[in-house]
């Protein structure tokens, strides 16, 4: 006699199923690279073709790699904070994708250049290896050259202290991170 | 409608024409071809609704696309591409589950319904047997 | 104004449904003969309130009134006027009322045809559809209001999406509704059931009509909505497994198992209490569907605008009506077992493994469906379950179902004998198999085991359909046809149709992209594309490049194909139109790429043989289903007076 009750367990079952469904980002992909050391890539200088960026440039410090492009109209939102982080001290590295590089050139002497130096991608070959699908995107990367985070759309002050500040705060040792205090970590 | 070994004739003549200079999405090798084709519905565009590389517009699509197409030139198979494209954007990109100890329920599950559903049918069925058929006359044909 | 009347119009059909949805059951429980009796006026003014309503939405978007919101957001003054109308459902808010509207027309209906059933069963039904309409009627005044002022007024509108400027739009979402909402008819039916606590051959009988109408409707409605995917999207598919096409085709499947199990039950009085939980099962997964495609939780092309709180409400209108339902059934439903004895041999055998299958094929699809959300909510990352999976896990049930369809229509009631049966069906067996082995190889040059195999079972189902009418209309043996016979076996004959092209279309698709410039000639799937070149059209709202292309079959001309890729005014993102030749043993589908640079486009061209089939089988079941409801004994039954007492009369 049981067996009529099964259908409604089963209901009840997709509807906590459904619940929990509610609260979670379908549009939300998660980087399969986090935990993973950076991938090997080796790329042009944006504003000098004779400057190299590649895996050895990023190895040994806590930096952040961000993925831009002139086309990209959210990475606008976000250059401003990218400014002030580097005013404070945060090595920015920059992905330069799917751009031509005069307009880059100019982009960043405009609107300022936040980044030790970005590499030319124009047709995202490095940025497969790290897993990108448009811009912005932000990847937070360890001294050992672990990729610690990465979040897609604008970085803001919010998701900073939301997402970054708590990873910083954990995997900088002692003198890694000289910038902590200035960006919101004491 | 031709049989498909003229057809890959004529495209293996035409290998050598002019527009094979421009950029082709495709290998003009049918087998390849087909590979190919094949490969690419099956992989899901990392940005967008719900559309795979081969439908997508969206430039990291393109991306994807050239990628698999150099990785099949250099001789890797399905497989090892699923592995590079899984190892970067995720096992969401694969369309196909890959039979790992956290998909195993997917794939099983449409056995365990069979399983459920013929022991449902057999309980059922031998109910019925039992029973007695009504008094009515029986039918001489299947009317609807 | 106007706006604003259809607002209250909307409120005022809320009250009237909360009445049809209270006091008819409460006076069904206590015998109140005068509250039971609100039922059907309510229902009646309910349908008047709702048409001015969606009257006054179509009024706005017909007279461009873009201070209301809705309208802005989906339209635009240069959009053709057949679009502006078309596009009272073309986002999340109108469609809602769409439902809405299809709920009132079917309610209507259902008071109107219950005159010859017993009052505290008519109108328990009534109340539970009045139920119903007042949860989805208060979910979108307060979740999803059409009727929303933009304030200013915006100068003009956001124009529809350019996907949805088609005609198909036109016809596949009223048709897709009246079949999905209309599973609410045979649910109101079964919960009235339960709450009567006494379902006999009579309740099957009056059952079933609506069920078949409403799954014709749904069987075009997904027909329709596949083909327009297939020309319009480019690219030659017709078959996603979506998740919103999923939730489509789920409650198609439930309703094809309640469709048959009605069929026991009008004819033996068994298998009520799988009746009753197919058609709460039906109507829940039409809900799951409206959950889905606007909750926000999965990814779709077809998803609507999401909002988590709208979500909630849905997934609180599910646990009300699905949970209710099923909790109803838990508590009553072994009251409706009854004794009827049946052979391993006979139709009602053959329609038990009918409804385990399409369980079964059902409980695969809406797992695949759930399986990303459900790893995703076990914290194991997020995972894909694309076509690979359901083609291959699909088939596991459709097959057997398929093949076993051919022999079930030919099986007695009770018990037949094997070899009666195995006679009969020699023929036709033999020549499916002959024909399915052999053709592939001969049209094809190759074919792997499982198409055979497929194109077997397909044939094997059209012969066998069209045994009888063959051997009653030609050789003319055997009583004369009912239209219930002719709509079976032509619906069963539309399965084998359907299954043909699908197979076929699959295993022998051609397709191939090209890089092109104007004069060149590429051969490919056995025809010359001759690339003429590019011209700028303009439409009444886009500006296209169209290419001619010339589709030759050695020497002779076969067509001229026109695709395009429009860019409309308002919305720029670029829309394939693809240029399709058809006839009835392939499509040639030509579509138009990117510039590629000097002087060079990208092509796209797909040969698609049998893909006709694929429509008209779909078609032919629709129609199949329109024949059989037209059957006399339904019509017979609506004309009687309803009887005094609640008494099972004996069926004709």
């Amino acid at each position: 006699m049981w067996r009529y009750v099964v259908p409604l367990v089963l209901f009840l079952g997709i509807g906590v199923l459904f619940w929990r469904g509610l609260g979670m980002n379908p549009n939300y992909v998660p980087s399969a690279l986090v935990g993973k050391p950076i991938p090997t890539f080796s790329l042009p200088s944006v504003t000098n073709p004779q400057e190299i960026v590649s895996t050895e440039t990023l190895a040994g410090h806590v930096s952040l790699v961000n993925v831009w492009g002139t086309w990209c109209v959210e990475c606008r939102h976000e250059h401003g904070f990218l400014l002030e982080l580097a005013r404070a001290g945060v090595p920015i590295y920059g992905l330069n994708v799917r751009d031509d590089r005069a307009a880059a050139i100019d982009w960043l002497s405009r609107l300022g250049d936040p980044y030790v130096s970005s590499g030319f991608d124009p047709d995202n070959k490095a940025g497969i290896e790290w897993g990108v699908t448009g811009a912005p995107e932000t990847f937070l990367i360890g001294r050992d050259g672990t990729i610690l985070h990465k979040h897609i759309s604008p970085l803001t002050p919010r998701i900073w202290q939301r997402d970054f500040l708590p990873l910083l705060k954990e995997h900088c040792g002692p003198g890694d991170c000289p910038f902590l205090a200035a960006v919101g970590g004491s | 409608m031709k049989a498909l070994a003229l057809v890959s004739a004529v495209w293996l003549a035409l290998a050598s024409c002019a527009f094979g200079a421009l950029a082709q999405e495709g290998f003009d090798d049918p087998a390849l071809n087909e590979r190919y084709r094949a490969l690419i519905s099956e992989i899901r565009c990392p940005k967008c609704l719900n559309e795979s590389i081969a439908e997508s517009k969206a430039p990291v699509a393109a991306e994807l696309r050239r990628e698999i197409r150099r990785l099949m030139g250099e001789g890797a198979s399905d497989d090892e591409i699923k592995e590079f494209l899984a190892s970067r954007y995720g096992e969401f990109v694969l369309y196909r589950p890959p039979l790992t100890l956290k998909t195993f329920a997917v794939w099983a599950a449409p056995f365990a319904l069979f399983v459920v559903g013929a022991f449902v049918f057999w309980r059922i069925l031998a109910a019925r047997l039992r029973q007695p058929l009504d008094d009515e006359p029986l039918d001489e044909g299947p009317p609807s | 104004m106007i706006p604003e009347f259809g607002q209250l119009a909307l409120a005022l059909a809320l009250c009237l449904a909360l009445v049809q949805g209270t006091l008819p059951l409460v006076g069904a429980a206590r015998g109140r003969a005068d509250w039971m009796a609100v039922a059907r006026p309510a229902a009646a003014g309910q349908f008047v309130f709702v048409a001015i309503a969606f009257g006054a939405l179509v009024y706005a978007f017909l007279s461009d009134d873009f201070s209301v919101l809705f309208v802005a957001q989906h339209s635009n003054s240069a959009l053709p006027v057949f679009y502006k109308a078309t596009a009272a459902w073309g986002g999340h808010e109108g469609s809602m009322l769409l439902w809405i509207a299809v709920l009132a027309v079917w309610t209507l209906a259902v008071a109107a045809g219950s005159r010859s059933q017993p009052q505290e069963f008519s109108s328990r039904v009534l109340g539970v559809l009045g139920i119903v309409s007042a949860g989805v009627i208060a979910f979108a005044l307060l979740t999803s209001n059409p009727f929303t002022r933009l304030i200013p007024a915006a100068a003009d509108g956001n124009d529809l999406n350019p996907l949805l400027q088609d005609p198909g739009m036109i016809f596949h979402p009223p048709t897709l509704y009246v079949g999905y909402v209309g599973m609410a008819v045979p649910f109101a039916f079964a919960v009235a059931a339960l709450l009567t606590g006494r379902l006999d051959k009579n309740w099957a009988k009056w059952t079933r009509p609506w069920t078949v109408v409403a799954w014709l409707f749904l069987t075009g409605g997904i027909t329709l909505g596949s083909w327009w995917a297939y020309y319009e999207l480019g690219w030659g598919g017709w078959w996603f497994w979506d998740p919103v096409e999923n939730s489509s085709f789920m409650p198609w499947l439930m309703a094809t198992a309640l469709l048959h199990s009605l069929a026991v039950t009008e004819r033996r009085g068994i298998f009520k209490s799988w009746t009753v939980l197919l058609a709460i099962a039906a109507f829940s997964l039409s809900l799951l569907g409206t959950f889905l495609t606007r909750a926000g939780v999965m990814i779709s092309v077809h998803a609507f605008a999401s909002d988590p709180t709208r979500g909630l409400f849905i997934l609180g209108l599910l646990a009300i009506f699905s949970g209710g339902a099923l909790a109803l059934y838990a508590a009553r439903a072994r009251n409706l077992e009854a004794e009827g004895g049946f052979k391993l041999v006979s139709r009602e055998a053959f329609l038990l493994a009918n409804n385990v299958l399409l369980v079964i094929a059902t409980g695969v699809v809406l797992l695949g469906t759930l399986a990303p959300l459900i790893v995703e909510a076990l914290g194991l990352g997020k995972i894909s379950v694309g076509p690979p999976y359901f083609n291959l896990m699909f088939l596991l049930p459709a097959l057997p179902l398929v093949a076993l369809i051919g022999v079930g229509m030919h099986a007695g009631w009770r018990m037949m004998p094997g070899d009666a049966l195995a006679r009969r069906l020699r023929g036709p067996a033999v020549a499916a198999l002959a024909i399915g082995v052999a053709a592939p190889f001969v049209f094809f040059d190759s074919a792997s085991v499982l198409t055979t195999f497929a194109v077997s079972i397909a044939l094997w189902v059209a012969l066998s359909s069209l045994l009888d009418p063959m051997r009653r209309l030609v050789f003319r043996t055997g009583a004369p046809l009912t239209r219930g016979q002719i709509g079976m076996s032509l619906a069963h004959f539309g399965v084998g149709v359907f299954m043909l092209g699908a197979t076929v279309a699959s295993a022998y698709n051609f397709e191939r992209d090209f890089a092109a410039r104007p004069g060149d000639t590429i051969e490919a799937g056995g025809y010359e594309i001759v690339f003429n070149g590019i011209r700028s059209v303009e439409g009444p709202n886009f500006v296209a490049d169209e290419a001619e292309i010339e589709l030759r079959d050695g020497d002779e001309l076969i067509g001229i194909l026109r695709p395009q890729v429009r860019t409309y005014r308002v919305q720029t993102e670029p829309m394939t139109e693809a240029a399709i030749d058809t006839n009835m043993l392939r499509d040639v589908f030509v579509a138009l790429g990117e510039p590629l640079g000097d002087n060079a486009w990208s092509l796209r061209l797909r040969v698609k043989p049998l893909i006709r089939l694929l429509w008209i089988g779909a078609g032919l079941m629709a129609l199949g289903g329109l024949v059989a409801v037209t059957d006399k004994r339904y019509r017979v039954a609506v004309r009687q007076p309803a009887p005094a007492a609640a008494q099972p009369v004996e069926a004709a």
